[in-house]
């Protein structure tokens, strides 16, 4: 498996580490059900078989954060782009 | 008794041509008491002690594939008790003392071989761990024994214990442990369940639930529909999947986890043993290979084959305890994917669809359990209750907080 870093090019896998998959934002703690939410948040999983969106990190390459869109099924790499809103896609 | 001695000398004259078929290949009927989705090692021993000791005779085990297709022929057959946590300890305990007679129950060679299982430790904050592991055991009645080094150089001196880096300083041994043939196994429960009543319908996909009143009342599949008023999940790597079909998440994650096998060779590892300073397992089988594995590739998967990175650092942990590995060859390497749960621990519990069983989050440790995860599965099918020796494998340990501090690790790659 390599991964298309948008700032470096295509990768070899050993020099990224894995995250895992983007989720919802941190619940709200002051919520009337933030226990229940923040249990499904920490330990509930989609885990769905294709498309899964994930977070890597380029930790040997330009250590940014990316957003790696890779169906699970193949490991065919759809899109990488960088998780940094700040930086255009 | 349909295999022993006499029958073998008497098919061995008539050239074999006897044998009949060890199972039924069933076709799906309309209804039954109880479907089992799943015929791994998991889902066949359920199937199993539903109809030897509970009576409920009237089960089908459906298999996408042919049974033993998916992890139960994927492993590397390793059996072991050498838990630490007492929601654990019995459960495995009460696995490995079934392994010891499982041959007598089925009347079916699984190849169940006591050779033993060694971690060796390579400091003395792990040796310390591993004595109070090993007094852990023994205290639940369980064989366990910590080797100096010398010792441990006695039974397998081809390990590098002047290794610059990781010592090897001596082992827990477990002598109860071992392996057994992974595939007769299967097999094995497959027939006695067969005999006993039970359906096994191969190439049979669940594709959806069907339900009744809020109640999961049957599986829709590829060949039909199927009514039962109890269906239970026993997927492993699948889980999510089939459990996303009843609109459950589950605290689950999807890894794929390679084993390898090198080229055979003459006796030359007498035991199991497991590298304290990496992620490695290695054993000898019958034919002669080192089987051998190591970590998950750490990053979710469905795919059944994993990548050069983790087959590296595999051989890396391999060729840092046993530096022997370096002269040998790799024959074959295969992925399979793993059920790992948030706490590194297994789930035998109802799900919050009424009617629907899960048996999951197997992580590493599946094939090794697949008695008792049969027995308890199949207790909690026929009365709606846990067993004893399951019954800190909660679902709801996770809302709960009760989780199970045996690795701690689960899925998260970054805490492996």
């Amino acid at each position: 498996m390599r991964i298309p870093c948008p700032f470096c090019g295509v990768r070899d896998l050993s020099e990224f580490s894995y995250l895992g998959a983007v989720t919802a934002a941190r619940p709200d703690p002051r919520a009337a059900d933030a226990e229940s939410q923040f249990v499904d948040w920490v330990y509930l999983r989609t885990n769905p078989a294709g498309e899964h969106e994930e977070y890597w990190y380029h930790g040997f390459g330009c250590r940014s954060w990316l957003i790696v869109s890779r169906d699970t099924r193949t490991h065919v790499i759809a899109t990488a782009r960088s998780a940094n809103r700040r930086v255009a896609p | 008794m349909r295999y022993s001695l006499l029958s073998l000398i008497r098919e061995g004259l008539r050239r074999h041509r006897g044998w009949q078929p060890a199972w039924r290949d069933a076709a799906p009927k309309d209804a039954y008491d109880v479907i089992i989705i799943g015929g791994g090692g998991h889902g066949l021993a359920t199937a199993y002690y539903l109809a030897k000791q509970h009576g409920i005779t009237r089960v089908a085990v459906l298999e996408k594939n042919h049974i033993g297709s998916g992890n139960a022929g994927r492993n590397t057959t390793i059996i072991r008790s050498n838990y630490l946590q007492p929601g654990n300890i019995p459960f495995y305990e009460l696995a490995m003392r079934h392994w010891e007679s499982l041959e007598r129950e089925l009347n079916y060679n699984v190849m169940v071989s006591q050779r033993g299982i060694i971690n060796t430790f390579h400091t003395d904050a792990q040796r310390d761990a591993y004595a109070r592991r090993g007094n852990a055991m023994r205290l639940h009645g369980i064989d366990a024994e910590l080797l100096d080094r010398d010792r441990l150089r006695r039974l397998l001196p081809m390990l590098d214990f002047d290794n610059a880096r990781f010592p090897v300083q001596g082992g827990l041994l477990q002598a109860r442990g071992g392996t057994a043939r992974h595939d007769a196994v299967v097999w094995g429960y497959a027939r006695a369940a067969s005999a006993l009543g039970v359906d096994i319908i191969q190439n049979c996909e669940v594709i959806g639930f069907t339900e009744s009143g809020g109640h999961i009342a049957g599986v829709e599949t590829t060949r039909g529909a199927i009514r039962a008023p109890k269906i239970a999940m026993a997927v492993a790597g699948n889980t999510c999947k089939v459990a996303a079909l009843a609109g459950l998440r589950l605290p689950i994650e999807s890894h794929v986890l390679q084993a390898f096998v090198t080229e055979g060779l003459k006796p030359f590892f007498p035991c199991v043993a497991t590298f304290g300073a990496g992620h490695f397992y290695v054993s000898q089988s019958d034919k002669g290979g080192l089987v051998f594995g190591g970590d998950i590739d750490g990053y979710n998967s469905y795919a059944q084959r994993g990548n050069l990175p983790t087959v590296e650092d595999v051989c890396e942990s391999g060729i840092a305890l046993i530096p022997a590995l370096g002269r040998i060859r790799m024959l074959r390497s295969w992925g399979g994917i793993m059920d790992m749960s948030m706490d590194g621990s297994p789930i035998i519990d109802r799900t919050a669809r009424a009617g629907l069983y899960l048996n999951a989050g197997w992580c590493y440790g599946g094939f090794k359990a697949t008695p008792a995860s049969g027995l308890c599965f199949a207790h909690l099918l026929a009365t709606d209750q846990l067993h004893e020796a399951a019954a800190a494998y909660r679902l709801d340990r996770f809302s709960t907080g009760a989780l199970i501090d045996e690795k701690g690790a689960g899925a998260q790659p970054n805490l492996h």
